[in-house]
C-alpha cells in the first residue's frame, strides 16, 4: 500500500516536473543589472588568493581538468571546476543566466557563442584582450566568434579540430599503405571500401553520427571548405549546403552506404557514441575529433591527415569551446588572471600541447611536443589553413545541432533516403537561420 | 492527488457544542494545513509561473519581455512537429497501456497460486522495477548498440516502427512487475467465497474470469489504467536516451518537443511553457474522464 501510494506520489512529481522543467529558471529571474564591471584593467589581472568557478562540457574534461589543476598549482587564486554532459550545458546554463547564478568562467560550444554573446552571458573583455602582447596571434575564427557588435567576449578554451582518422593495422592488412591517407574524397571512400572488403567480423570502412546533427557539422562542413566552397552566407542567414562541392560530399557517403562500408550502428547514432567503434579497432578510416589523439592512441595505431575535399585541399572545422567571465561574476579581475595564463606559453605549450591538444595561438604552434609527434605538427598545420573555419550563426543550434533539426533531415536523406529532396531540405535549414 | 485527499473527512451528527466544534475546525487545519502548504509551493506556484511564462515572451538567457499572449500558443500549434508528437504521444500511450495491462494482468494471474516457484517468479519479475528509468534506458542502449549489444549488427531503432517497439520493450520489461503487483493485491482482495459459489453454479474457468474477476479487479485495473496513461503521455526519459526523437522525428513526445523549445537551439521558454500548459489540460480531461468512468461503473 505504501508502495502504491508513493508510486501516484512519483506520478504527481512527474506531471509537475513536466511543468517544472521550464518553471525552474523563472522562479527567481533578475535581470542581468549587475554585470561585473571592469575595473583598471591590466594584462595579467589579479591573483590574490579569490575561489573561482569553472562550468565545461564533457567532451572536453581531459583538458580542462589538466588547465585547472596546473593553474591551481602555479596560483594563489583556485579554480574549481564543474563538468556537465554535454546535453545538459546549454538548460544548466540557462537556468543559472535566468537566476543570476552563473559561474565566474564558464567555457560554451564556439557555435553557440554568438547566440549567447548576443544573450549577454559573458562581461565585456575587449579592454583587457588589447593588453595581450600575442593578441593577434590568437586564434582568429574563435575570436570572431566571440565579438558582437564590436566588443570582444570570448576567448580560446580547448580548440577541438576534426581530422581524418585511420587504422593503420587494418590499412596494413587491405594492402593500403599505412603512412598515407587519403589525400581526396574519392580515395577517402576507396581505402574505406578497402578496409571494408577486408570482410572482419565487426570491422567496418568507416563511420559516422547518422542522426547528429552536431558530428556531421563538425565533419563535413570542413570537406566542402577543403573543396573551396562555403557553407553559409557571411551573416550565417542562408544555407548554402545544395551546392555542388556539398553534394559531393553526400554523394561520397552514399556511395560508401550503397557499397556496405558504413558500419550498421551510424545510421541511429545519436552522437554519444560515435568515437567508440573507432577506438575499438573496428574502423577503417573516418573524420574524428583531434582532441581524442591520444585516447584513441592507448588502444589504435592511429593515422592522422587533414579533412580533404573533392579534388584535395585541407581543412578542418575549428570547433572546441570559447571560455569568457560571465555576467554575474563578481570577481572580474581574479578571472581574467586565469584567461590571461589560459592564453599564455605556460599554458598552450607545457599544458595544452603537452597533452596533444592544438594550442589556441598561430606563433606557438612549432612547439617541442608538435616537433615530437608529427601528427600533432599536422594538426596544427591544418589548424592554421585558411580553408579552416568556425562557422558563425545565431541559430546555428537551432538549424544543425539541436536533435531533429533541419540539417539532420537533409543529411538522412542525403545518405540513406530521397536525395532529390536537397533544394527543399536546404530552404528548411535556411529558414530557421533567417529567424 | 493523495495529499489533497489525506484531510480527514468531517464527521456528520457532530455534537452542537461550539467550543468543540471550533477546536475540531482547528485539528482540520492543522491536518490539512501540511498537505496545503506542499501542494501550494510544488505545484500550485510553479503551474502559475508556467501560466505566466507561456503568456510572455520569455527567453532562456533573455528572461521575461513582455506579454504577448496568445502568441506562444499560435506558435506551438503551428510548430512543424506539434501534431507529429501528438499522434506519436498517443500512438505510444494506447501501444504501452494495451500491452503492459495485458501483460501484468496475465502475470498477475500465473503468479497469484502459490507453488515453490512463485516467490522466485514474482522477485524476479518484479526486480526490473527497482532500477530507474534512466538507467534502464541506458542498459538498453547499450544492448541495441550493433557495437556492444548481444544481438550483433541487429537495427533496433533503425526504422520508425522498430524504435517505437524497442522502446515499448523496454517500459514493459521495466514496468510489467510494477503493474503485475498491483493487480496482484486486487486478486488477492477477492474472497475465496465468491469463487466457491461461482463453481458451484458450473462456471467455467473463462466465464469465471469474465464475470468474477474482472469486475472485482476494476478498481486496481482503473489505477493502472490511470498511472500508465499519465505515465505514457509523459514519456521523455527513455526517448531522450534511447532515440533523440529519431529516426527523422518520428519518436518525438510531447516532452520532448517541450524540451527542444526550451534548450535545443530557441531557448524560447514562452513557448515550452505553452506546450506544457497544452499538456496539462490534455491530462486534466484525461484523468477527469477516467475517474468519472470509474465511478459511473462503481454506482
Amino acid at each position: 500500500m505504501r508502495k502504491r501510494t508513493y508510486r501516484i506520489y512519483r506520478r504527481a512529481v512527474a506531471t509537475v516536473a513536466a511543468l517544472g522543467l521550464v518553471a525552474g529558471p523563472a522562479a527567481c529571474s533578475s535581470g542581468p543589472d549587475d554585470t561585473a564591471s571592469a575595473g583598471p584593467a591590466t594584462a595579467e589581472g589579479t591573483d590574490d588568493g579569490a575561489q573561482l568557478s569553472l562550468w565545461t562540457r564533457a567532451p572536453l574534461e581531459l583538458q580542462a581538468k589538466a588547465l585547472v589543476t596546473a593553474y591551481n598549482a602555479s596560483h594563489k587564486n583556485q579554480v574549481s571546476l564543474t563538468i556537465v554532459p554535454n546535453d545538459d550545458y546549454v538548460a544548466k546554463v540557462g537556468a543559472a543566466a535566468g537566476s543570476g547564478d552563473l559561474p565566474d568562467l564558464f567555457a560554451a560550444d564556439i557555435v553557440y557563442v554568438p547566440n549567447w554573446t548576443k544573450a549577454g552571458l559573458f562581461a565585456d573583455l575587449t579592454d583587457r584582450i588589447k593588453l595581450l602582447p600575442y593578441a593577434d596571434k590568437i586564434n582568429q575564427g574563435h575570436l570572431a566568434a566571440g565579438t558582437y557588435e564590436n566588443k570582444q567576449y570570448v576567448l580560446p578554451f580547448v580548440l577541438d579540430l576534426s581530422v581524418i582518422f585511420y587504422n593503420k593495422k587494418l590499412y596494413q592488412e587491405a594492402g593500403l599503405d599505412p603512412e598515407k591517407g587519403p589525400a581526396t574524397l574519392d580515395e577517402f571512400k576507396q581505402q574505406a571500401l578497402a578496409v571494408q572488403k577486408l570482410g572482419k567480423p565487426g570491422v567496418h570502412g568507416t563511420y559516422f553520427g547518422g542522426n547528429c546533427g552536431g558530428c556531421n557539422v563538425f565533419t563535413w562542413f570542413p570537406m566542402v571548405w577543403a573543396s573551396g566552397a562555403e557553407v553559409m552566407n557571411a551573416e550565417g542567414t542562408t544555407s548554402l549546403l545544395d551546392g555542388p562541392a556539398a553534394q559531393k560530399v553526400y554523394s561520397t557517403w552514399r556511395e560508401l552506404q550503397d557499397g556496405g562500408a558504413i558500419a550498421p550502428g551510424s545510421k541511429d547514432e545519436t552522437g554519444a557514441t560515435w568515437v567508440a567503434a573507432f577506438q575499438e579497432g573496428k574502423i577503417g578510416v573516418m573524420p574524428y575529433p583531434a582532441t581524442l589523439l591520444k585516447t584513441a592512441s592507448k588502444t589504435v595505431d592511429v593515422g592522422v591527415v587533414p579533412i580533404p575535399g573533392a579534388t584535395g585541399g585541407a581543412s578542418t572545422f575549428v570547433g572546441g569551446d570559447g571560455i569568457g567571465v560571465s555576467k554575474d561574476s563578481k570577481k572580474a579581475d581574479q578571472a581574467w588572471n586565469f584567461l590571461s595564463w589560459l592564453t599564455s606559453e605556460a599554458a598552450q605549450v607545457d599544458v595544452l600541447a603537452a597533452n596533444d591538444s592544438t594550442v589556441a595561438r598561430t606563433d606557438l604552434a612549432d612547439n617541442k611536443y608538435a616537433a615530437k609527434d608529427p601528427r600533432v605538427a599536422t594538426i596544427n598545420k591544418v589548424a592554421a589553413s585558411p580553408q579552416s573555419k568556425t562557422p558563425f550563426a545565431v541559430n546555428f543550434q537551432q538549424a544543425f545541432n539541436a536533435p531533429g533539426s533541419p540539417w539532420v533531415t537533409l543529411l538522412r536523406n542525403q545518405v540513406y533516403g530521397d536525395a532529390g529532396a536537397l533544394a527543399k531540405d536546404n530552404a528548411a535549414v535556411t529558414d530557421v537561420l533567417g529567424q | 492527488m493523495t495529499t489533497i485527499l489525506s484531510a480527514p473527512p468531517a464527521r456528520p451528527g457532530a455534537p452542537p457544542h461550539a467550543r468543540r466544534r471550533r477546536r475540531r475546525e482547528i485539528h482540520g487545519w492543522a491536518y490539512a494545513t501540511p498537505s496545503a502548504l506542499l501542494v501550494g509551493v510544488f505545484f500550485v506556484v510553479p503551474v502559475l509561473l508556467v501560466v505566466r511564462m507561456s503568456l510572455s515572451d520569455w527567453g532562456l538567457f533573455a528572461g521575461d519581455r513582455g506579454w504577448n499572449a496568445p502568441e506562444n500558443f499560435t506558435d506551438a500549434v503551428d510548430d512543424r512537429l506539434f501534431w507529429p508528437a501528438v499522434g506519436f504521444t498517443v500512438k505510444y500511450t494506447l501501444v504501452t497501456t494495451v500491452i503492459l495491462l495485458g501483460l501484468a494482468l496475465g502475470l498477475a494471474l500465473v503468479v497469484q497460486e502459490s507453488n515453490r516457484w512463485t516467490g522466485f517468479l514474482r522477485t524476479s519479475i518484479l526486480v526490473p522495477s527497482a532500477l530507474g528509468l534512466a538507467s534502464a534506458s541506458l542498459l538498453f542502449y547499450a544492448l541495441y548498440s550493433p557495437q556492444s549489444g548481444l544481438f550483433g549488427e541487429v537495427s533496433f531503432l533503425g526504422t520508425p516502427t522498430r524504435a517505437l517497439w524497442s522502446t515499448v520493450a523496454l517500459i514493459v520489461w521495466r514496468f510489467a512487475g510494477f503493474y503485475m503487483v498491483l493487480l496482484l493485491v486486487g486478486l488477492q482482495a477477492i474472497p475465496g467465497e465468491v469463487y466457491e459459489a461461482a463453481r458451484l453454479d458450473g462456471a467455467n474457468r473463462l466465464q469465471t474470469f469474465r464475470h468474477v474477476t474482472l469486475p472485482l479487479i476494476r478498481p486496481s485495473l482503473a489505477l493502472c489504467t490511470i498511472l500508465c496513461v499519465t505515465g505514457s503521455m509523459l514519456a521523455f526519459d527513455q526517448f531522450y536516451i534511447l532515440t533523440k526523437g529519431g529516426p527523422d522525428n518520428s519518436t518525438i513526445t510531447v516532452v520532448q518537443l517541450i524540451y527542444n523549445a526550451a534548450f535545443a537551439g530557441r531557448n524560447n521558454l514562452g513557448l515550452a511553457a505553452a506546450l506544457s500548459i497544452i499538456l496539462l489540460g490534455a491530462l486534466l480531461v484525461l484523468n477527469l474522464a477516467q475517474f468519472r468512468w470509474l465511478r459511473s461503473k462503481e454506482d
